[in-house]
């Protein structure tokens, strides 16, 4: 399969033509719909719930997002396509914003997040100033202010390779997410889905009965005083060693005083 | 643009996010335009938890409706007609053209056709 983001920037790409024919086709359609079922399942959502869109497109997503009975705010890089969005004549709230800027709502807006086949274009620089990894930070940590706390998001991707699926789980790491990968069909290379699993903060309560919490979460760290002269210089030794230097060996009068010359 | 979601969207410049001042937004010059959708007691109820009264208060007079009540209405003791007029406010009142500027940077978004612009130039983002 061709690759649109090696192509152009998003908001290039998908000019009115080529949105037009993404919209239309009906393969498209089937599959965008499949994968929003998907991971609506993998959200396992209650009935009614505030959900964000991150690259809505023309909103394929969004419409099964209505049909299941919930409440969507759409964003799109995508002038475009967001045009062909209203064409549908959707119910969700739309947005002309770049993800990799970050999500423009308040902490605890949204129940869940999904996201349709996008965050790869994350991945791309397209202009100089852009950086790959500065975009998905700014990224996941204003989308994790956004979901209240408990939130979930599906998001599903194409990965180029095993660096890209590092790159944007490491960052989702960063930013305070739990989660992983969940990989459908692994085993066929053309109807492979990748989808990263997400919740922001402790799902539920913590069951708290019978049980007590001792006060160690916070250990002291080790300061520089509590090692003695003779521990750091063989720490240090150590280190060289590794690092492949010549380093002269230990015996019992390693770090010791040398006795007081005249 | 739903009169729910200006209860949540705040301003995208970097610099802002650290601020206490960027949400909500001040809106102008707007123009409303009323859709019809389905009631949902659910989602009213689930969504008046998170709502924030006096920015809901400070939007909805920047567009020049004052009938509002100055106290959150308690969801759980109010009766069907408050969750109507509650969904008629939120979800069927949308701003389809208008402005809206950050009261901390003075930053400007248009909303065209209903959808804000929310592009920002590479110094801002």
């Amino acid at each position: 399969m061709s690759r649109p983001e090696f192509i152009a920037p998003p908001e290039i790409y998908y000019n009115q033509e080529e949105s037009h024919k993404y919209t239309n086709n009906t393969r498209v359609q089937q599959i965008q719909a499949e994968m929003t079922l998907r991971a609506l399942e993998l959200l396992n959502l209650p009935s009614s719930q505030y959900v964000l869109d991150i690259g809505c497109g023309s909103c394929l997503s969004g419409q099964v997002l209505t049909e299941e009975g919930h409440q969507w705010v759409g964003m799109d890089i995508s002038a475009a396509m967001l045009g062909n969005a209203l064409d549908l004549d959707v119910e969700g709230d739309l947005f002309l914003a770049d993800m990799g800027a970050g999500v423009p709502f308040r902490p605890g807006s949204f129940d869940a997040a999904i996201s349709i086949s996008a965050i790869q274009w994350l991945c791309n620089a397209d202009s100089a100033e852009a950086n790959p990894k500065k975009r998905l930070k700014q990224f996941f940590e204003t989308l994790y202010a956004s979901l209240k706390r408990g939130g979930k998001a599906v998001c599903q991707f194409y990965p180029v390779g095993q660096d890209q699926i590092d790159l944007i789980l490491h960052s989702a790491k960063v930013a305070g997410f739990g989660g992983g990968m969940v990989i459908d069909r692994p085993e066929s290379k053309r109807h492979k889905k990748y989808y990263l699993v997400l919740t922001a903060g402790i799902d539920g309560d913590l069951n708290l009965a019978n049980v007590e919490i001792e006060n160690n979460v916070s250990k002291r760290k080790k300061r520089k005083g509590d090692e003695s002269k003779r521990d750091f210089i063989k720490r240090k030794k150590d280190t060289m060693r590794k690092r492949g230097k010549d380093v002269a060996s230990d015996s019992k009068f390693t770090g010791r005083r040398r006795k007081p010359k005249f | 643009m739903k009169l729910l979601t200006t209860n949540f969207v705040q301003c995208a410049v970097k610099s802002c996010s650290s601020s206490s001042n960027c949400f909500p937004l001040h809106f102008t010059e707007c123009e409303l335009v009323h859709e019809d959708l389905e009631f949902d007691e659910d989602f009213i109820k689930n969504v008046m938890v998170k709502i924030d009264w006096p920015a809901l208060l400070s939007v909805t007079r920047d567009i020049g409706n004052n009938s509002l009540p100055e106290e959150k209405p308690n969801i759980e003791s109010c009766d069907e007609q408050v969750l109507r007029d509650l969904h008629l406010v939120l979800l069927e009142t949308q701003i389809k053209d208008g402005k809206m500027i950050c009261k901390n940077c003075d930053h400007l978004y248009h909303i065209k056709n209903t959808i804000p612009n929310f592009l920002l130039p590479p110094h801002l983002a």
